[in-house]
């Protein structure tokens, strides 16, 4: 079966993305496929590559830029809603220069994308399911 | 339906709203905090009556994270994350009440 | 495109927390796909919608009058909770009057907002194919 998961909470404050990602991965596991993860609100804030846990705690990020889930083109199919992303200080490259600013933070297992492609990820898949607080 | 509640009924009204909405057929699973109102404890009635007819489950691991396994109250089932996977597959669209 | 029946749960009231703007930012969004869309306001989301918001004290955008908006958009079932608004004492006449113009009755002006039970509601919710939360 095909699932998509939306992703309201950022890391370690909330347990929704550990959920959420102990979730994919059983799915995975399973035989399923993750078409895409979309993080929205403080979501957003899973996808950034400064994450610095202590040493004996998991790294919330880079477990999820280790389960890979990509499409066929083999573009990462972690997407952070812009919006959200912008007005929280979460950027990529293009972000960053489009709006002037140095540097970006954005881990490169994710994407930056629009809102439609939370709907298009619950037309497209068989469940979505909503992680949040 | 698959309805997930992820908080305490002592600390919000999730599994209450959940409950108001729930059809004849529907499952709870209870999940993250939620899995509080799975222990016997003042709020149990909430869902008895639903768990005498099969239709709540709590996630294992974090009934086992909060120290509870050993006050879950009867007829509630327990579930690991590819059990959840399986109800979701099962259950047709999942409502989260966050 | 399939067309699928989307639900927009909300449970929370505007300013306090951001879910219940960027749910509205999806619902804006949701109208360019062309799918059946159904707004659910429940346990304090039923603030969202109340008539009369000023938000010149706190500094925030007042975000209350694009709800007017939707209409326009063919957003139309806007459902309420009638137990969550008799808890909190409200009726339906503090809710913002939306409305939209309905193409297969000669635009006739007709209200979005639908003030439903607890079982209605449940009834409507089984009969969606996804349910965002916020």
């Amino acid at each position: 079966m095909k699932f998509s998961i939306q992703i309201n909470e950022g890391p370690y404050q909330h347990q929704a993305s550990d959920t959420a990602y102990q979730f994919a991965k059983a799915a995975i596991a399973a035989g399923h496929e993750i078409f895409r993860v979309f993080f929205y609100h403080d979501g957003v804030n899973n996808a950034s590559r400064f994450t610095v846990p202590p040493q004996d705690d998991r790294n919330v990020v880079n477990q999820w830029a280790e389960l890979g889930i990509k499409n066929a083109e083999g573009e990462p199919e972690l997407v952070v809603c812009v919006a959200a992303a912008l007005r929280r200080g979460m950027l990529d490259e293009s972000e960053a220069s489009k709006n002037g600013v140095e540097g970006n933070n954005i881990h490169p297992a994710f994407r930056i994308s629009g809102l439609g492609q939370l709907i298009e990820a619950g037309i497209q898949s068989d469940r979505l399911v909503v992680f949040g607080d | 339906m698959l309805h997930t509640v992820n908080k305490s009924s002592f600390e919000r009204n999730s599994l209450q709203s959940c409950l108001n909405a729930i059809d004849d057929t529907s499952v709870i699973l209870l999940i993250e905090d939620g899995v509080i109102s799975a222990a016997n404890n003042a709020n149990s009635s909430m869902l008895s009556d639903l768990a005498a007819q099969g239709r709540v489950y709590a996630l294992q691991g974090d009934v086992d994270a909060r120290g509870i396994s050993s006050k879950i109250a009867d007829n509630i089932k327990l579930v690991d994350y590819a059990g959840f996977v399986d109800l979701v597959v099962e259950h047709g669209t999942a409502v989260s009440w966050v | 495109m399939a067309t699928k029946k989307f639900m927009y749960l909300n449970r929370k009231a505007s300013y306090g927390t951001v879910y219940a703007i960027e749910s509205l930012e999806v619902v804006l969004i949701a109208a360019a796909f062309e799918q059946d869309v159904s707004l659910a306001f429940i346990d304090d989301g039923v603030y969202q919608i109340v008539e009369g918001q000023n938000t010149d004290g706190i500094g925030m955008k007042n975000f209350s009058k694009t709800f007017h908006a939707l209409g326009d958009y063919d957003i139309n079932k806007l459902y309420v909770s009638a137990e969550s608004l008799e808890e909190r004492g409200l009726t339906a006449d503090d809710l913002m009057p939306l409305v939209y113009e309905d193409e297969d009755d000669d635009w006739e002006e007709k209200p979005s907002v639908k003030v439903v039970s607890n079982a209605e509601l449940s009834k409507i919710m089984s009969d969606q194919d996804v349910c965002l939360s916020f």
